[in-house]
């Protein structure tokens, strides 16, 4: 039978498109019209400022330190909290994966982030106060003189990324490391390696390109910190993040074209980021991390 | 293995660095709690006296009902919505190769990876520009945007699960695509949907940014009304504020229990793992 003899329908079908296809049709449709559209809706928009040239809002961004600034503001927040909750998370996880019963703990875990960052700006204020819990403690035990400032400021916003922060990414780096075979570790151990050795040569190779990832993630996570910044931080000084930057724009002064450029810079500086990491990621070694039929 | 004392130490510190967080959140949980239950509490471990007054307090002030209505409102449509676009969609996914289905692979990632603040203020300026935002229905779809491709993608593995000789022995009997799916997907599916709806209720409750970028006064969230009632502190007493914040908790991890019963809490976070 020849291919022209061969109805219209059939040879979509060969290729893959039939009825069961076009059922993916109103999720791309959707994504496409509230995602895309609006994404570059927002970059086209961010070209046609209220007043100036094209590239008017780009300018004034990176000329007016008051908004320029804020790239600092958040990467002062964003880098260190991220490598501090990826770094934690490894030695955390590893210890875990050795437990019988991780589900108690992976489900106390799992509160902060279902909780969301609103709630635990709101626990934080209570807790971290000048007349909280943690404040108590330090001066019951004079641990203080009088009561450590963790609100209102920079310290406020960093817990809060931690609290939400460290069970993410310890809950990612879990379910990598528990991709491993032990017998690699087990093979290691009995060749004489201690657990430090163990860890370089054998576990931290197999883990990198799954921490790359949790990193990208989790950075992008913390880069984009908005209500704790506003609630928990000083959000007209040192935590005035790039968020805040975008929204003051957006529903502050109703100019959409500035809070759809901060957006796209927001964006621009995220994917900058996690391209980075994943081209690093290239580097290392990718070879399977578990062994016999996979 | 014999253990060295270097490991044991080694071991220890990273339980008590363990402790040490879980210690400081829950205590974090326990004080707003205590508070929303205290009369005045000042310098002492606990409230000097208990009431209840603050929970009739936030009922009436912060117009709890109207807010609880809207936000049952907004995450039965978001569930039932992602669920007719999102189930389909990945049965397709599973089912079929098809050209570009990378792309559309990568187009289903897209939005769980960039945060919602991001593209959410973009999106909000549609919305407004389409008289949608600042309405109920406007949070309902922006609140769509990330859950659709994440029913999608937990479907996946679900429906490649199935034995497609049992869908073929359907057809064969003269099953439409309907029929298909009401009579051998969905009872066979039920398992994977009700961990996927489950955890997109759980998330829609707790979803902040893009309900608050779209919300308008009548159509806010319990957590949207949170975050304004901690904004505006100092307006009300901090107990009433508390209140409201344990009656968010409460509906949230309620639900975030029930959901554990079907899913696995690391698949909470592992969504973007492929």
């Amino acid at each position: 039978m020849s291919s022209s003899t061969l109805s219209l329908r059939r040879r979509l079908r060969e290729r893959g498109l039939d009825g069961v296809t076009l059922l993916v049709i109103p999720g791309v449709v959707f994504v496409l019209a509230l995602f895309i559209y609006p994404f570059l809706y927002g970059l086209v928009l961010s070209f046609v400022p209220k007043q100036g040239g094209a590239l008017a809002n780009y300018a004034t961004f990176f000329t007016d330190p008051f908004l320029y600034d804020t790239i600092w503001t958040t990467l002062l927040i964003a880098i260190p909290v991220t490598i501090l909750n990826v770094v934690v998370s490894i030695p955390v996880a590893l210890r875990v994966r050795l437990m019988r019963r991780q589900r108690l703990l992976t489900t106390i875990l799992v509160i902060p982030i279902t909780l969301g960052t609103v709630m635990v700006a709101e626990g934080l204020l209570t807790y971290l106060g000048p007349r909280g819990w943690l404040n108590r403690v330090l001066l019951e035990f004079g641990l203080a003189d009088s009561p450590v400032r963790l609100i209102h400021n920079y310290w406020g916003v960093m817990l809060s990324l931690v609290i939400t922060g460290f069970p993410f990414t310890f809950l990612l780096t879990l379910s990598y490391v528990t991709g491993i075979d032990p017998s690699l570790e087990q093979a290691g151990a009995m060749l004489g390696a201690r657990a430090r050795t163990r860890f370089n040569r054998i576990l931290l190779p197999l883990l990198l390109p799954g921490l790359t990832i949790t990193l990208a993630l989790a950075f992008v996570q913390a880069f984009s910190v908005f209500p704790s910044a506003i609630l928990l931080g000083a959000p007209s000084g040192p935590t005035r993040v790039i968020s805040i930057a975008a929204y003051t724009a957006a529903f502050e002064q109703f100019d959409y074209s500035m809070a759809s450029a901060i957006a796209m810079i927001m964006a621009g500086m995220q994917v900058l980021i996690v391209v980075a990491l994943l081209a690093m990621r290239g580097l290392f070694f990718r070879g399977p991390a578990s062994t016999g039929k996979g | 293995m014999r253990r060295h004392p270097g490991e044991r130490l080694w071991a220890f510190a990273v339980w008590a660095l363990v402790v040490f967080f879980i210690g400081n959140l829950l205590a974090m949980i326990g004080s707003v709690v205590v508070n929303s239950f205290g009369t005045r509490w000042f310098n002492t471990w606990l409230p000097a006296g208990f009431t209840t007054q603050w929970y009739s307090l936030a009922w009436n002030e912060f117009q709890l009902p109207a807010i609880l209505l809207v936000t049952v409102e907004v995450v039965g449509a978001v569930i039932v919505l992602s669920a007719l676009i999102g189930v389909p969609a990945a049965y397709a996914m599973a089912r079929r190769e098809f050209p570009g289905k990378r792309a559309v692979m990568l187009l289903f990632l897209l939005p769980l990876m960039v945060p919602p603040i991001t593209y959410g203020i973009p999106l909000a300026t549609v919305l407004y520009q389409a008289h949608l935002a600042g309405a109920i229905w406007g949070v309902i779809l922006a609140n769509l945007v990330p859950t659709v491709p994440f029913v999608i993608l937990i479907m996946i593995p679900f429906v490649e699960q199935i034995d497609p000789r049992v869908e073929a022995a359907a057809r064969v009997f003269g099953a439409g695509l309907l029929r298909l799916f009401v009579q051998i997907l969905v009872p066979l599916l039920t398992p994977g949907i009700l961990a996927a709806l489950l955890l997109v209720l759980v998330r829609t409750i707790a979803m902040f940014e893009l309900t608050f970028l779209t919300a308008g006064p009548d159509s806010q969230t319990l957590v949207v009304a949170l975050y304004y009632a901690v904004f505006a502190a100092g307006v009300r007493p901090g107990q009433s504020i508390d209140a409201m914040a344990v009656v968010y908790m409460v509906t949230t991890l309620a639900w975030l229990l029930i959901a554990l019963r079907f899913v696995n809490p690391t698949q909470i976070v592992t969504r973007a793992k492929r």
